[in-house]
């Protein structure tokens, strides 16, 4: 989903409504002025000046604790993955036949799957895989969207061509569809869940960081590093690099939900970790065929993937409204 | 255009022949359409020769055992002991004729697989299309530049919905109304009832993301001159937002139909196998467990068909609406 983001107005990160600046425009996040995006029409006319004094100390209100519940979810969150034994002390894999199918209840509080297994620890121990999911496809689209955009913007006007007439190429599939091809040639498993995932998303990464890297290469830092004959690839690792990154990392944090929800997605469909790994999307596809007497089964598994992406989404629009606001001023 | 049509004749000496700058303007918009479509048949005869091992030992499946000379008649039928460059022209050659190849798994033409399947994905896509953009109209025409806390019980049912996986959503769906209340069927194709909850789930992210971006739009439209100007002519705000904004508005949301077409289209493989609905999204998962490239290559490159078309229409019809284009 994010990667046609990046390449149209900016759909998936419509920032807070009340920060953002003139939704019309296209650049977005890819860099005022950068040579893909068209420049911007200006800031000013976006601003509303409709909100009165009042309704945004209350709405800032609403924010604040909005921000203050989304840290204190991922704290939760990022414990239970890093050490869900601190959270419970009962094994997500032991199974118990006789307690199958236990609605929720003071002894299991999510209840027990049609194994009898715990639902609220199996949802606790999922955390570490279903994170890692959504984790390490970031991770590798950050860094394959980083050495594509680079090569597009510093390997010469060949390797340019080649490389964004590809990216338009991925950019007309949908993403699923191009993780499913991937899957299809890689084969099934976490690893190649994130893979499959991270390709969808690379070209969108690629085209933020080539706009960027075509504007910092034009800076007057990097100009002075030129002229005082520093080598060309110490020059692009300490200045093109560290400058040309920051609006795709940022974009990469609303990313981040985005994945999370694919890549469980690809699990739910049977191409993820295998059972009994108490991953989240897996965890929904194997309780499927118990909805109608287990209700519980399909609700709680899937209120974690939810939380996990809205807590990443309110969190990773406040760091793009900042910063937003700081390239600007 | 009833008002730019008086400038473009009055400076006739400046600027060249309108005519021709609109269809300098289309051809080179039909011209990147194909460009991406080349571009992707060539992406899509790469993933092919990536299969791991004899494409011949893979077509046949795992236990099959053929002699030598059957697998060299194989070959020869597919045309697998020609060099690459003359097995990728024969590819396009055949793609330019609908031959998308044929099916690993089940020995059928692709084109004719797909063609199987296309009527319940369509109707599902229609239906939650037309779902989603009554949803988003609807919150954002209602909450644009009214009370905050309205904007903001929207601002949050709007992140709900892009942030569940429609998969949860299906499942909360049927879980709900087909087990508990019995309302709906549980699974298949079999006329409108089923349809519901599986056009309900699909349209819901779609809908929360249109939302945002729609809200967005009308808000900025609405501090713009022109809302004001027609405020002061006694309009009511009903009708400035009805009239005026909801057009402006509706710009960045155009754009968004590449991205819409997309989650429609990869959507509909998480729905179906939710609801258990046959369909396009179906035979994509069928095919991707069953390691059928050809299938799933098929499928990619028809939603790349989908999306260019689409979003060339959508930039042909810019070009009608607005003039300012037709020199970019």
């Amino acid at each position: 989903m994010a990667h046609n983001t990046v390449a149209t107005a900016d759909p998936a990160d419509p920032a807070d409504p009340a920060e953002q600046g003139d939704p019309a425009d296209p650049a977005g996040p890819g860099g005022p002025g950068g040579p893909d995006g068209r420049p911007g029409p200006g800031k000013q006319g976006g601003r509303t000046a409709r909100t009165s004094p009042s309704a945004g100390s209350a709405a800032s209100l609403v924010r604040r604790i909005g921000f203050a519940l989304a840290v204190a979810v991922l704290a939760l969150l990022v414990l239970a993955a890093l050490a869900p034994g601190l959270l419970t002390s009962v094994s997500p894999v032991e199974t118990h036949p006789v307690e199958a199918l236990t609605p929720p209840g003071a002894e299991h509080w999510f209840g027990t799957d049609q194994l009898g297994r715990d639902l609220f620890a199996r949802v606790l121990h999922g955390a570490r895989p279903s994170l890692l999911l959504g984790l390490g496809a970031s991770v590798f689209a950050v860094i394959g969207g980083t050495a594509l955009g680079l090569a597009a913007a510093l390997g010469g006007r060949w390797a340019d061509q080649v490389l964004m007439r590809l990216a338009d190429v991925l950019l007309a599939l949908p993403p699923i569809l191009l993780a499913l091809l991937a899957v299809t040639v890689l084969g099934t498993g976490s690893l190649n869940v994130m893979l499959a995932i991270a390709i969808a998303f690379v070209p969108g990464y690629a085209r933020i960081v080539r706009a960027e890297t075509l504007v910092v290469r034009r800076s007057g830092y990097v100009e002075a590093a030129v002229g005082l004959g520093l080598p060309r690839p110490l020059l692009i690792v300490r200045h093109v690099l560290p400058n040309a990154v920051g609006p795709m990392l940022v974009l990469a944090t609303v990313g981040f939900g985005t994945a999370l929800i694919a890549a469980s997605g690809l699990s739910f469909l049977g191409l993820g970790p295998q059972p009994p790994s108490p991953e989240w999307g897996a965890m929904l596809s194997q309780g499927r065929r118990f909805l109608a007497t287990a209700w519980w089964i399909g609700v709680f598994p899937g209120a974690a993937i939810t939380a996990a992406a809205l807590v990443v989404n309110v969190l990773g629009r406040r760091a793009q409204a900042r910063f937003t606001r700081r390239t600007e001023a | 255009m009833t008002t730019t049509r008086p400038t473009a004749a009055a400076t006739p000496a400046a600027v060249r022949q309108p005519a021709v700058r609109v269809l300098r303007a289309v051809l080179r918009r039909l011209l990147g359409a194909f460009a991406v479509l080349l571009g992707a048949a060539t992406v899509a005869f790469a993933a092919l020769q990536l299969i791991p091992g004899d494409p011949v030992t893979v077509m046949l499946g795992p236990g099959t055992a053929a002699t030598p000379e059957v697998k060299a008649a194989i070959r020869e039928q597919y045309g697998l002991d020609r060099s690459v460059p003359v097995q990728y022209v024969t590819y396009l050659g055949h793609l330019l004729t609908g031959d998308l190849g044929e099916s690993f798994q089940l020995q059928r033409p692709v084109a004719e697989l797909i063609g199987d399947q296309l009527g319940p994905t369509v109707r599902l896509g229609l239906a939650a299309l037309a779902l989603a953009v009554l949803l988003a109209v609807g919150a954002a025409v209602v909450t644009a530049g009214r009370r905050p806390a309205l904007r903001a019980l929207s601002s949050l049912a709007e992140l709900l919905a892009v942030s569940s996986p429609s998969y949860w959503i299906g499942i909360l769906l049927l879980t709900a109304f087909s087990f508990q209340l019995r309302i709906f069927p549980v699974a298949g194709d079999d006329g409108f009832a089923a349809l519901v909850l599986p056009a309900v789930t699909l349209a819901l992210p779609v809908a929360g993301m249109l939302a945002q971006v729609l809200r967005e739009g009308l808000e900025a439209a609405l501090g713009r001159p022109f809302a004001l100007t027609a405020r002061s002519r006694g309009l009511g705000s009903a009708a400035v937002v009805l009239r005026h904004a909801l057009r402006h508005a509706a710009v960045p949301v155009v754009t968004l139909t590449g991205w819409l077409t997309g989650s429609l289209l990869g959507g509909a493989v998480l729905v179906e196998s939710v609801f258990g609905r046959p369909g396009i999204g179906a035979l994509t998962l069928q095919a991707t467990t069953n390691k059928d490239l050809p299938l799933v290559i098929g499928l990619v490159l028809l939603s790349a068909l989908v999306f260019v078309v689409i979003s060339t229409l959508v930039d042909l019809l810019y070009l009608v609406i607005d003039p300012r284009l037709r020199n970019g």
